[in-house]
């Protein structure tokens, strides 16, 4: 028997299906009779309506119909909702304007749809679109954040533009701690806005039978079943038991497919009013209009320290742009997410937050790879660097000195989270061995004899992942439970399907989840299925997010797995005239403790569904048992990232010559998939440092709308990766995993521009740090 | 819009299709053909997803009518191999973990292929130039390269 287990690195299951074509994305699906969709937008980004003319379009050949955003408001649907209640200084509820559907009255970001053409073909819905006239009469944008309180109001619910005024930690103490330093370094940044391009375009499918009265929405979702509770709880469309939501294979998230947006949604009505089946599929002009943006923050931090460089306190003040409305996480995200982190691996024992997050008529911004938390660690190491540089001590020194040590587990920061496990040392000096730090200095020197000038930054970065529990997080606002589910189904003969409430849109789950079974059992991975992303199939699930799959949609397994072991002890008891107390199970096998008596994994399934000897009068038959896991904690991973880059002093490009990234995830299913995770979140996180910048004019038109405008990362822009682990297990799950999707993007940033500024010899540049950046900074340092 | 019929060979069989004249390549592919394999990414030819050989080359066939393909042979993502027989450069991806999403890697793996059957020797240089008309969101490109390198040896065997 192949028996692959956890810490291997097995090939991944769902592989063979996407590289030869098979893959089933929800633009590849097409119900017989389908209509199409096709938006027609705001071309401003603050103007009222005034009226919408549809009848050229109307009349347009195999036009269906043309419904607007009035149509929305009279049917009554309810709005996109967010999910996360956050207060505001004075105890007050956070300022949210109404999200409609479609709008119906005024728009407030370029790209917001104001209605839908549905007709026979794409080319016919796209052309009848074209053909409807819309009054839009502007009225001055709010673009830039930090102006978005002293403009005109744009919403008359929302004053001064201003979500919320949110403060984490004991101001007083840190204030005064700042107050009396010997050292106090002052910083002042900006987390540049990304778009996230998950390369499969947002789509949607919905079918409505109007006979049985159920809704089937094939969506691109990373959580289907958050879309169900959207459309029956707030959105008010069918309820939940005549809603099927399907999300296919699914082309990347990042989090730009947790939120409900509007497509979706307004197709799914169209759907249920006309009575068809209905397909979207974003161009991805539309994609970067309207897929939830990330980051974009401007903070500024005072960091105190005595005259041995001992961190004393940490001051952080940030104004968060939300973009036009709330989407799922955008109110947690600059919050609970980012505030929280403010401790990162470092004893600092006094630490206020104050975000400011603010409205402008920009697209909505939600969780992007990492949210928050990339936010959080770029200030905080770069502080951290910028505190070094100033104290003329070295980038590693200042961070030991600083370091939450193994003996302080449980650890308690001043910013309400409590870290379980870690070992900061042990990541950093692995990183400085695998990174060859100590022969920096002769690298430099060989780098300058050509011309170039090198430099070297380090990030040692905290995050927290797997959100929970349910109980804190609804204390602090979340509207959501944060647990997740899981069924583990063994069939009769032995090979067993799981069914996950966590979605994979890359990660790799139907391999690292079948692993995590199969060893559970003893059985071969490829005896395992695992099922996903289908409210048709599976009870109930959170999706996926924040790193959370495998920390606690895998411990839900792990707990419907232990169930099922427990079952089959009492039925192989029976049927080998024992105790159930005297029944191993190991290795696939239940046996009789010290004897030769036994019945295989196989076997007892089999039992279990034609049960001829069982002990029908305690047990009933089958062997499927589910679990919903709610986690007692975060879960805490952690790392060190070194960057090395050479600049060319000629033309200001930054080339990254060698990345070293060592992280603790804890434990581990499979290492191959997780530097996978750790590679694209570098890619992710390298980008945003030299490469991606959200553009938007005065009047809020979006200027980089394309990839020809938007610089992705590509192959040519990128080195290999140098990768190492140390593990320190979760202490609370059963699994002892952490979470790994976000870890790069969150390290790498803040270890790119310290390599950057530490190169041209400057504590200051702004991301991206492209080429005319680093030459002006160059020009300005005077080393040219 | 008018029609027009085109005469081509796709993944080896001779086809004969009618389309409106402003059809791409990559709508005969997906719409009439149902070959899903290729897919769309962009609006501006520059992601890569739905790339396509052409008479043996690599092409981008969102930026290709389909009348252009006239008479021409083209091969996609489903003509190079199947899941019991798989293009070395498909084993390749899988091996060495490739591909995350698996949205990006139809066209990856087909302009791979173009590249290696181009250059006789591909270092990582090369190959990330060679790649740089595909863009990849999940990877970072690390094992695509990878990938390449164990493929372009399989290949030139």
């Amino acid at each position: 028997m192949v028996q692959q287990s956890i810490g291997e690195r097995v090939l991944r299951k769902e592989d063979r299906r996407f590289i030869t074509g098979k893959g089933r994305f929800t633009d590849d699906i097409n119900i017989r009779g389908q209509a199409y969709a096709y938006f027609v937008r705001s071309p401003m980004a603050h103007a009222k309506v005034n009226s919408i003319d549809v009848t050229a379009a109307e009349a347009l050949e195999d036009v269906i119909a043309v419904l607007t955003g009035l149509q929305v408001a009279e049917d009554g649907l309810g709005a996109l909702p967010c999910g996360w209640m956050v207060h505001s200084k004075d105890g007050s509820e956070m300022k949210q304007p109404h999200h409609p559907v479609m709008a119906g009255t005024k728009v407030n970001y370029v790209g917001e749809p104001v209605a839908v053409v549905i007709a026979e073909s794409y080319i016919a819905a796209k052309n009848a679109a074209e053909l409807v006239e819309v009054d839009f009469e502007e009225i001055d944008a709010v673009v830039d954040p930090l102006l978005a309180q002293s403009s005109a109001d744009i919403y008359p619910e929302v004053p001064g533009n201003t979500c919320y005024n949110w403060e984490l930690g004991d101001k007083d103490a840190t204030m005064e701690a700042i107050a009396n330093a010997a050292h106090v370094t002052k910083i002042r940044l900006i987390n540049n806005r990304l778009i996230p391009n998950a390369m499969e375009p947002r789509a949607a499918i919905a079918d409505y039978n109007t006979g049985s009265e159920e809704l089937t929405l094939y969506t691109t979702s990373q959580n289907p079943h958050l879309v169900r509770l959207v459309f029956t709880a707030f959105v008010q469309l069918a309820p939940e038991h005549k809603l099927r939501i399907i999300a296919p294979d699914v082309g990347g998230g990042f989090g730009s497919k947790i939120f409900t947006y509007s497509e979706e949604t307004a197709i799914s009505w169209a759907a249920m009013k006309l009575g068809i089946a209905i397909k979207w599929t974003a161009e991805r002009s539309e994609a970067f209009l309207t897929d939830a943006h990330g980051r974009d923050h401007v903070s500024e931090a005072s960091l105190a320290m005595d005259d041995e460089g001992h961190f004393l306190a940490l001051h952080v003040k940030t104004t968060a742009n939300m973009g036009a409305y709330l989407t799922l996480f955008a109110s947690a995200v600059p919050t609970y997410l980012y505030g929280t982190l403010m401790a990162g691996q470092y004893k600092t024992p006094n630490i206020y937050v104050e975000v400011d997050s603010v409205f402008t008529n920009t697209t909505p911004v939600d969780a992007y790879r990492g949210a928050g938390r990339p936010e959080a660690a770029y200030l905080l190491e770069r502080i951290v660097e910028t505190a070094a540089r100033e104290m003329n001590l070295d980038p590693v020194e200042i961070r030991r000195r600083n370091f939450i040590q193994p003996s302080d587990y449980p650890y308690q920061t001043p910013v309400a989270l409590e870290y379980d496990t870690g070992d900061y040392e042990a990541s950093l000096s692995k990183a400085l061995e695998m990174s060859d730090y100590s022969g920096f200095p002769a690298r430099r020197e060989e780098a300058a004899a050509r011309g170039k000038m090198r430099g070297i930054g380090i990030s040692c970065y905290i995050e927290a992942c797997g959100l929970a529990p349910s109980q804190l997080a609804g204390s602090l606002g979340a509207g959501v439970g944060l647990w997740e589910s899981g069924e583990v189904r063994v069939n009769p003969t032995g090979s067993v399907t799981v069914l996950t409430g966590s979605h994979s849109h890359g990660q790799g789950h139907e391999t690292t989840f079948a692993q995590l079974v199969a060893s559970k059992f003893g059985i071969s991975v490829d005896d395992v299925e695992v099922v996903h992303g289908d409210t048709g199939r599976m009870d109930f699930g959170m999706g996926t997010y924040g790193s959370r799959s495998l920390a606690v949609g895998g411990s839900a397994l792990s707990k419907a797995a232990d169930k099922v072991i427990v079952k089959g002890k009492k039925i192989a008891a029976h049927m080998l005239e024992s105790n159930v107390e005297d029944i191993d199970f190991d290795d696939g096998v239940f046996a009789v403790r010290e004897s030769n008596l036994s019945k295989t994994f196989q076997e007892i399934a089999f039992a279990a569904y034609v049960p001829h000897d069982y002990p029908l009068e305690e047990l009933e038959p089958g062997l499927s048992e589910k679990a919903f896991y709610d986690p007692a904690n975060f879960t805490y991973p952690a790392g060190t990232h070194i960057c090395e880059v050479e600049i060319d002093p000629e033309t200001g490009v930054v080339e990254i010559v060698k990345f070293t990234a060592v992280d603790d995830f804890g434990t581990i299913i499979n290492p191959m998939i997780v530097e996978g995770q750790v590679h694209g979140g570098l890619a992710q996180g390298i980008g945003q440092a030299l490469l991606e910048a959200c553009v938007y004019d005065d009047t809020g038109q979006l200027q980089t709308g394309s990839y020809m405008d938007y610089c992705m990362p590509r192959a040519d822009d990128l080195p290999s990766f140098d990768v190492g682990m140390t593990s320190t297990p979760c202490t609370h799950n059963p699994v002892g995993a952490k979470g790994c999707g976000e870890a790069g993007a969150i390290g790498s940033p803040p270890a790119v521009i310290n390599a950057v500024t530490d190169a041209i010899g400057i504590l200051d540049i702004d991301m991206p740090a492209t080429p005319e950046k680093v030459w002006r900074a160059i020009q300005q340092a005077g080393r040219a | 819009m008018k029609s027009i019929t085109v005469n081509l060979i796709m993944n080896g069989k001779a086809i004969t299709q009618s389309c409106a004249t402003n059809t791409t390549l990559v709508e005969l592919i997906r719409e009439k053909l149902q070959l899903t394999g290729t897919h769309v990414g962009c609006d501006t030819s520059q992601c890569g997803a739905c790339t396509v050989h052409m008479n043996g080359r690599a092409v981008k066939a969102c930026t290709i009518l389909a009348a252009q393909a006239e008479g021409s042979e083209i091969t996609t993502i489903e003509g190079i191999g199947s899941a019991d027989d798989l293009h070395p450069m498909q084993s390749s991806f899988r091996e060495c973990h490739g591909l995350q999403c698996g949205f990006c890697t139809p066209g990856m793996i087909m302009s791979a292929i173009d590249l290696v059957n181009r250059e006789a020797e591909l270092d990582e240089r090369t190959i990330r130039e060679g790649l740089e008309g595909n863009i990849c969101r999940c990877t970072g490109y690390h094992n695509i390269v990878r990938a390449v390198e164990s493929a372009a040896a399989k290949m030139k065997e």
